[in-house]
């Protein structure tokens, strides 16, 4: 049987485990882009917790995945089901990136245009929201695409806890020494990054000032 | 404005980088800038001219002394409120790169709830004052070329009609022939809006051109403060070293 003829057979089951890894995906990147844009946004503020935030999202992406999704299983709520487990970790993640990128890209902002913004009396809110984060929007969804391309494949290994996805053929098809299952999880999910990086490069291409 | 007392005043204003080595860029510095009148602060790099400028607009706060803007100790202002009324331009213009010419003209108008109507006429008419056609407002700043850029940051900076002007080597990234022609235009301009003007350079011939009065600041101190005419025939070592350093020709 080819890897053809295993899709057709099963395209409900391929359909089902492809929306659930967006799920996974999408959650954990939406949950990492409301926590890590603000606290990139926070330490351009307070430059004395640049060290400590960037810090911690740095250690947080040493851990391995595996032993990440070990050491939260025992966490009230969010270890009682797999799905809020697996977002919590690949949200974890994804906030290396979004956080770095979007201190990266307010702190290289012209410094001459923020004088001349701030010379004119804009207010810090009103700098932020109609200089800054304009200006490096380009550089914050660049973080995003790599948050979320990271996310892709790592949502793979959430299948290991039973949080599903497209992990499972590949866990399967590791189990049964079948390399048509393992191609059955990792095409779709490569195909998912790939559309994921292209589109969000278009939309950072499409959105950057310059 | 109040025009019997002075529009700026420094009273005894130090200014220290904190530090490990505390360093003083300003020492005791006592200036009195008169409404209406166009202030150059002429010296070298690293002298404190632009320090004392940004103290005026509180883009840097005073380590001692007091500092008056319209009778009012500084303290006392609303920073927005007092950055609004004193326009800004410094050398590398700084205009909002993702705005058009005329969205980095109106954004102190509109942020000031200006009906739109009066902003595009305010920004018609600004473009005009400063030697533009107005047909470049829909352009954005990188497809304008280098005079465009400062005769739009000297646009930008009037556009709330401020009392007060500061200048920070406003013509000093213009190649000399563009440099000339906005020395000339804006000595024009000024004397018909008669703004209360704080100029920086560290050119002598511009200097002489706009100022009614120079100070002239060496490591953090005034040095001299002379009319143009005072200047030229200045005996003093430094006025005279900055003459010999300008050469021959020079004329108010």
């Amino acid at each position: 049987m080819n890897l053809w003829q295993f899709i057709l057979q099963n395209h409900t089951e391929v359909l089902e485990l492809t929306l659930e890894h967006l799920w996974l995906v999408g959650i954990s990147t939406l949950l990492a882009v409301l926590i890590g844009i603000p606290l990139g946004i926070l330490i351009t503020r307070w430059p004395a917790l640049n060290k400590p935030v960037l810090g911690g999202a740095n250690i947080i992406q040493t851990i391995p995945s595996l032993a990440l999704f070990g050491f939260l299983l025992p966490a009230p709520w969010i270890g009682a089901r797999a799905d809020r487990l697996a977002i919590l970790a690949l949200a974890l993640y994804a906030l290396l990136p979004l956080i770095r990128n979007t201190y990266v890209g307010i702190q290289s902002v012209d410094p001459a245009v923020v004088e001349a913004g701030r010379g004119m009396g804009l207010t810090d809110r009103q700098l932020l929201f109609q200089v800054e984060l304009p200006l490096a929007f380009g550089v914050i969804i660049a973080g995003v695409r790599v948050a979320t391309v990271i996310s892709v494949g790592l949502a793979t290994i959430a299948a290991a806890i039973g949080a599903g996805g497209l992990g499972e053929y590949i866990f399967r098809g590791l189990a049964m020494v079948n390399n048509q299952v393992i191609l059955a999880g990792a095409i779709p999910a490569a195909a998912m990054a790939l559309l994921a990086d292209l589109s969000l490069g278009w939309l950072e291409k499409r959105l950057s000032p310059h | 404005m109040n025009d019997t007392r002075p529009a700026i005043e420094f009273r005894h204003v130090s200014y220290r980088l904190d530090g490990k080595e505390s360093r003083e860029l300003l020492h005791d510095l006592n200036l009195e800038v008169q409404s209406g009148e166009t202030l150059v602060l002429l010296g070298r790099s690293g002298s404190g001219k632009t320090t004392t400028l940004k103290l005026i607009n509180h883009l840097l706060k005073p380590s001692d002394g007091e500092l008056l803007v319209d009778a009012r100790p500084i303290r006392e202002w609303d920073v927005i409120r007092l950055r609004r009324m004193i326009g800004y331009v410094i050398q590398e213009v700084g205009l909002f790169p993702h705005f058009t010419v005329a969205r980095n003209i109106g954004l102190v108008p509109k942020i000031e709830n200006w009906h739109a109507n009066r902003i595009a006429e305010r920004t018609h008419e600004l473009l005009q004052l400063v030697g533009l056609d107005p047909e470049i407002a829909s352009r954005y700043p990188r497809e304008l070329s280098g005079g465009q850029r400062q005769r739009v940051g000297v646009a930008r900076a009037l556009a709330a009609d401020p009392p007060i002007l500061l200048m920070d080597e406003p013509f000093g990234a213009l190649d000399p022939i563009t440099r000339a022609e906005l020395q000339r235009e804006f000595f024009q301009l000024q004397k018909r809006l008669r703004k209360t003007v704080v100029f920086v350079t560290h050119d002598l011939r511009e200097a002489l051109l706009l100022g009614t009065r120079i100070a002239l600041m060496e490591a953090g101190r005034v040095v001299t403060l002379q009319t143009p005419d005072q200047f030229l025939a200045s005996k003093e070592p430094l006025p005279c070293a900055y003459k010999d350093a300008f050469g021959t020709g020079l004329q108010v």
